[in-house]
């Protein structure tokens, strides 16, 4: 029902495009709508799991993000849950709209459940990203707002793979998302060992993000920190900015 | 509604002498002002707004409040474009009954909260501006407070304000309920009479500094015992 919802939409959009060519300038005197984009980071880290690479070991997925949402520079929430759990085995990451974000994973979530009924075994993570890709596409250009990692454990090992609403998808060991994310990339990029442990590995995830909400006036709140292995996802984690700042300092000084 | 060109700025008078082309557009939204809020407790859920009505530099209605009961158990207080305020209800309202129809029981507060989202996104390419809060008690008799943005992105806590004095509402609420930014205190549970207090005090700060808000406050407090509504009188200026 949510999709035929959304599907009779795309044809009314045609015609209103017309009309609201303006839209954006109207918008623009009223309070903005909730963002997670330019305010979120997320940041997906997937660890070496290819099989033609036999001296590396499989960790699965770490996927840590913030809980800030924005509405132009007002801060509308500390506590956003940013990694959405579509199943017990595939987690979705948030950036961009906030409700753009939510409503098409959670319509992913159907969707995945409807592809078990009908194939009785569970979705891929490749294929469950091409859902979602497949999916927004129709609407680009229209205005949506997504940047997301679908991240999850199937037949091939950890998957991650990076779906936005320009049309993206592209699958890879290690993205970070959002505002803050060229600060996440910069920890990361330096402290990405191929002989991490899983403590380190979230520990890297959680000072990543720290570093970001840091630096980003759009990131902050918690740090929220998720693991995919083979038997599913798990929370590792939750640390507030303000106490892992306290930590860190300390840790520095002696 | 009045959308011409002198209330077209967000209320400010158009200027005189203007050089240069003019664009006159109709615009479909109009700004009402208004405030909402609404706490959480352990066993019960308030939710207020002011009852100031207006456009502009006036005030259509000095009663007109902005929290709309949905069940026995669930109140809705939307602030923004009144038009859309009073269909949004009107479709709620319709929802819930076919809900009613169709299950044979009235529909929980999380399941309106997320009944509410899908509402707000199927208009995502021409929103309804309006900002939700929702309070009530969900399935286990515990207070619960949803709120959303104008496109249905929610999620639920235990105290949120929203509206044209929601800047100035919630720094306050996060002080003094969520104890943030606040060394060495005692987290003591909120109980009804002083989450009472604390929305009426904070609704005369609000009346104070925010233009939009003021002439009365109304309260919805949601028990087991069913709603009581309470009216408090605020600034008329």
């Amino acid at each position: 029902m949510a999709a035929q919802h959304v599907r009779s939409l795309t044809c009314i959009l045609v015609r209103l495009t017309v009309l609201n060519n303006s839209k954006g300038k109207e918008m623009g005197c009223h309070p903005g709508f909730g963002q997670l984009s330019h305010s979120g980071t997320t940041y997906g880290n997937f660890f070496l799991s290819r099989t033609d690479n036999p001296g590396q070991f499989q960790h699965g997925v770490i996927v840590a993000v913030d809980s800030r949402a924005t509405a132009g520079s007002y801060i509308a929430s500390q506590t956003v849950k940013k990694v959405i759990e579509i199943n017990p085995y595939l987690l979705g990451t948030m950036a961009g709209g906030a409700a753009d974000c939510s409503f098409w994973e959670r319509l992913l979530a159907r969707q995945c459940r409807v592809y078990e009924l009908r194939n009785k075994e569970r979705i891929s993570v490749a294929a469950a990203s091409k859902l979602l890709a497949n999916m927004v596409y129709q609407y680009k250009g229209m205005g949506l707002s997504m940047g997301t990692m679908v991240c999850g454990w199937d037949k091939r090992g950890p998957g991650l793979y990076y779906v936005d609403s320009e049309g993206n998808r592209v699958g890879g060991d290690l993205f970070a998302v959002g505002s803050g994310s060229m600060y996440a990339y910069g920890v990361v990029d330096s402290g990405l060992r191929p002989e991490l442990s899983v403590e380190e590995a979230c520990e890297l995830g959680r000072r990543a993000i720290y570093q970001a909400t840091y630096r980003d006036a759009y990131s902050g709140g918690v740090v929220n920190l998720y693991r995919v292995h083979s038997q599913g996802w798990e929370r590792v984690s939750q640390d507030d900015v303000l106490q892992l700042h306290q930590q860190y300092k300390a840790e520095a000084q002696d | 509604m009045l959308s011409t060109p002198m209330f077209a700025n967000g209320g400010r008078m158009k200027e005189y002498h203007h050089s240069g082309s003019t664009e006159c557009r109709f615009s479909p939204y109009a700004y009402n002002g208004g405030t909402v809020l609404a706490v959480a407790g352990e066993d019960f859920a308030i939710v207020a707004s002011d009852t100031r009505l207006s456009e502009g530099y006036s005030i259509h209605s000095r009663d007109s409040p902005k929290c709309y009961k949905l069940t026995d158990t669930t109140v809705l207080g939307c602030s923004g474009f009144h038009g859309d305020c009073l269909t949004l209800t009107k479709i709620i309202d319709a929802r819930l009954k076919m809900y009613k129809h169709s299950n044979n029981k009235s529909m929980t507060s999380g399941a309106i909260a997320a009944m509410l989202s899908t509402i707000l996104y199927g208009r995502r390419f021409f929103p309804y501006y309006v900002y939700n809060i929702i309070g009530g008690l969900d399935e286990e008799g515990r207070g619960a407070v949803y709120s959303f943005d104008p496109v249905g992105s929610y999620q639920r806590d235990s105290y949120k304000a929203g509206g044209s004095a929601s800047a100035m509402l919630q720094p306050l609420l996060d002080n003094q309920i969520g104890f943030k930014n606040m060394e060495n205190v005692q987290h003591l549970p909120l109980t009804l009479e002083k989450a009472m207090q604390l929305v009426k005090d904070v609704f005369i700060s609000a009346a104070e500094r925010d233009v939009y808000t003021g002439d009365a406050l109304k309260l919805c407090i949601i028990t087991k015992e069913g709603i009581k509504e309470e009216m408090v009188p605020l600034r008329k200026d």
